[in-house]
């Protein structure tokens, strides 16, 4: 019930603290209770406007949050108590970070009097977050707590997202204060938008108008721009190629012609064949991250390249951009628009390069043989694929079962890629999940994950059974941290060190004591019917263990180091 | 190519570390670095004195911009500027010789010290170059040398 708010009415700062979230728009926060935080717990206890899912780890609360804010439109909120409360959300702090994720975490910390004394469960976490966070917090005064939180849930979101760290002293929570919550704030040393350049707009279109041999290559700041919708009917006006990156995948139909699939280490031949020879380079909301680049030297050795990113400091970073366009993704293709599509201008016609695309598709390099004895990995996510429609959610752990994910699963939609692509964090996969399930209640969340991976954050299944989350645990199961074993195999002379996964459990008796269903998949033949079997529990947790094709590597690959046109194909 | 970089910052708790932080983080060069207050009393000056490429010190100036407590930033060297650094010499009396403590006292950048023990100080106030060529004719006879680091403002 909400009541009436009198401003000249005092609160401890536990009661601002919730009534911030309510005023913030918050109705879920990821967390778990120690002796710091206790007075919000008592507070969130006392309430119904923010509920609170208790995880059974704290970096499960944060990848939790991560699967909630890139699933939605809002940001995912943690609280968490000092000292071992925060560094355990750090792995996910650090995720976040690397993948622009909005969220906001609350960390308890002892209190003021304490700090720097080595007090019970104290630890210095904003120092200890300051590399991996936009920007962190420590609250000092009850009277700065509503005007804090206002601003780290304005940096989590604005501009290139990330997650904010907000420490707050547990004497802060009993003080108390009156409840003002801002509606706006304003940091003058924070400006999060730069006014796009008409000039590098103008140069652009002409460039885009001339140019022969173009690709789109576009990331998941398309898709935190919310832009999806924009720069697709962009590339669909002018017909050029597009190209996803890892976590921007969805931001274009996956099941497009003009789709070439993903582009860089695991990319497809067409994407990186098209990236080496092509003459203009479109890169919107990406980063020309190594995976994607490859060998620096050779990387697009003769295009020029557009880029456009909201981030200054991602321009010119790795490969100097010929013409940076700096600002909003969105509003930058709009501006684009209207001075191609809008003045009726068209491209050259460039049928002779998507002869060229055409005939390096035919190398269909993501292909593998389906036979009748072992399962292939890729073809569980073909299968999931169909029997969905593309139209799930997946969430991804690491390593050769995330790639196949991405190679084959064909996102149609932005938002249904959920996988951690900077850190590369194994675990993430089933909390992300559960965040993502809590975002979009009615839809099928897939954790595509493998044997090594689900085993990280595998107490969350019990976090799942408490909150009823249907989510379905696709696990690839090759007895192997597969792709550590590929990796060991091309570069080490397959002396596979510590690859092997011995001591497995029995998965399904695994889900069945954390009180879900698991089924053992071994044959190719009853793939079908185990997803759709798994499918038809609308509202149980089934965890499917498809024991899969020991010794599969997952190709194209380019070596490290190596250029785009040095492709190991299978 | 050395590059000063002056930098105003809110004056919050941990700002100075986030700078500092970010310089050990992405393996940027940081010759010398002084902050002070300065004309706004919620803001911070910091010089930051760097080294390296034009495209690394557009990635310094880039990742500075992007700290969240950094009002401003700018490379002052591209343009003309004053730059000054104030440096102590301790030495020894005995190791002065006559002409020397003459020469000292006659040039208008050095200020001299007594201390109530057997030691005098130099103070020295001038460009990096020139102090550099002051410490170089003293650096047999000095017991200690504080350096400030610099501080740098446009001129134009
Ligand atoms: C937390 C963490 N530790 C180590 C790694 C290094 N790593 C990357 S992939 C991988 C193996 C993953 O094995 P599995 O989950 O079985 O997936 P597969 O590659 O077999 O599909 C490892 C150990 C990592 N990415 N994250």
């Amino acid at each position: 019930m909400k009541q009436t708010i009198d401003n000249k009415q005092k609160y401890t700062g536990a009661e601002i603290f919730v009534k911030c979230l309510e005023a913030e728009g918050i109705d879920l926060v990821f967390g778990y209770p120690g002796g710091a935080v206790l007075h919000i717990y008592d507070e969130l206890h006392k309430q119904n406007d923010v509920s609170h899912i208790l995880v059974r780890h704290e970096q499960g609360a944060v990848h939790a949050a991560e699967g909630y804010a890139k699933s939605s439109d809002k940001p995912g909120v943690v609280l968490v108590t000092s000292g071992p409360g925060a560094t355990n959300a750090i792995t996910g702090i650090a995720d976040a970070y690397m993948d622009s994720v909005p969220i906001v975490v609350f960390t308890g910390q002892v209190r003021t009097a304490l700090i720097g004394n080595d007090a019970f469960q104290e630890v210095d976490t904003v120092g200890i977050t300051r590399p991996c966070v936009k920007h962190n917090f420590m609250i000092t005064d009850v009277s700065k707590m509503a005007e804090t939180i206002k601003k780290a849930f304005y940096v989590a979101t604005t501009g290139r997202p990330g997650p904010v760290v907000v420490d707050i002293p547990k004497d802060i929570t009993e003080d108390k204060y009156e409840f003002n919550y801002p509606s706006k704030v304003s940091m003058r040393s924070y400006n999060p938008y730069t006014d796009i350049s008409d000039e590098s707009l103008e140069l652009a279109a002409k460039n885009i108008l001339s140019c022969k041999k173009p690709v789109i290559y576009a990331g998941g700041g398309v898709i935190n721009s919310n832009a999806s919708k924009e720069l697709t009917e962009f590339a669909k006006y002018l017909n050029f190629p597009v190209t996803n990156t890892l976590m921007g995948l969805g931001c274009f139909p996956g099941n497009d012609p003009q789709f070439i699939q993903m582009l860089g280490m695991h990319g497809s031949y067409e994407a990186n064949m098209a990236m080496h020879d092509c003459d203009l380079l479109i890169a919107v909301g990406a980063r020309f991250d190594d995976r994607i680049t490859g060998r620096l030297d050779k990387f697009s050795p003769d295009a020029k390249i557009i880029h456009i990113d909201v981030d200054p400091s991602s321009i010119s970073k790795n490969i100097k951009a010929h013409i940076p366009i700096i600002g909003d993704v969105k509003a930058a293709i709009n501006g684009l628009t209207k001075k191609i599509v809008e003045k009726k201008l068209k491209p050259n016609n460039i049928d002779e390069w998507w002869n060229n695309i055409n005939e390096w598709r035919k190398k269909d390099s993501f292909r593998y043989k389906q036979g009748s004895e072992i399962i292939k990995p890729q073809y569980v996510i073909d299968r999931l694929y169909e029997i969905t429609k593309g139209d799930a959610f997946i969430t991804s752990d690491v390593g050769q079962h995330q790639m196949w994910a991405a190679q084959l699963y064909k996102f149609k939609k932005p938002k249904r890629w959920i996988n951690s692509g900077g850190l590369g964090t194994m675990g993430f996969g089933l909390p992300s999940a559960m965040g993502t399930q809590f975002a979009n209640p009615n839809s099928l969340v897939c954790c595509v994950t493998g044997e090594a991976s689900i085993q990280m954050c595998i107490q969350e299944l019990s976090t799942c059974l408490q909150y009823g989350l249907p989510i379905k645990i696709i696990n690839l199961n090759n007895r192997y941290m597969g792709m550590v074993r590929q990796w060991q195999e091309f570069f080490y002379e397959k002396r596979y060190a510590m690859s092997y996964m011995d001591a497995l459990p029995n998965f399904v008796k695994l889900a069945e004591s954390f009180g879900h269903i698991g089924y053992k998949v071994e044959k190719p033949s009853d793939v079908d019917a185990a997803i759709l079997e798994a499918i038809k529990q609308k509202d149980r947790l089934v965890f499917i263990d498809f024991i899969t094709d020991q010794e599969e590597n997952v190709f194209p690959m380019i070596a490290t180091g190596a250029a785009h046109n040095k492709m190991i194909l299978s | 190519m050395r590059h000063i970089i002056s930098v105003l910052l809110e004056n919050e708790s941990g700002a100075l570390s986030r700078v500092a932080g970010l310089f050990s983080a992405r393996s940027f060069n940081i010759e010398s670095l002084s902050v002070a207050p300065s004309e706004d009393e919620s803001a911070s000056r910091m010089t930051i004195v760097t080294s390296g490429n034009d495209d690394v010190i557009e990635q310094i100036v880039k990742q500075l911009d992007k700290l969240v407590d950094v009002i401003e930033v700018s490379e002052i060297t591209s343009d003309e500027h004053i730059e000054r650094e104030i440096a102590f010499v301790k030495i020894k009396d005995k190791s002065i010789s006559k002409e020397m403590m003459d020469k000292f006292s006659k040039n208008e950048f050095l200020k001299i010290h007594t201390t109530n023990s057997d030691e005098i100080i130099i103070e020295c106030v001038d460009s990096p170059e020139k102090i550099n060529n002051f410490l170089d004719s003293v650096k047999k006879i000095a017991v200690k040398i504080v350096r400030s680091g610099s501080v740098g403002i446009n001129s134009n």
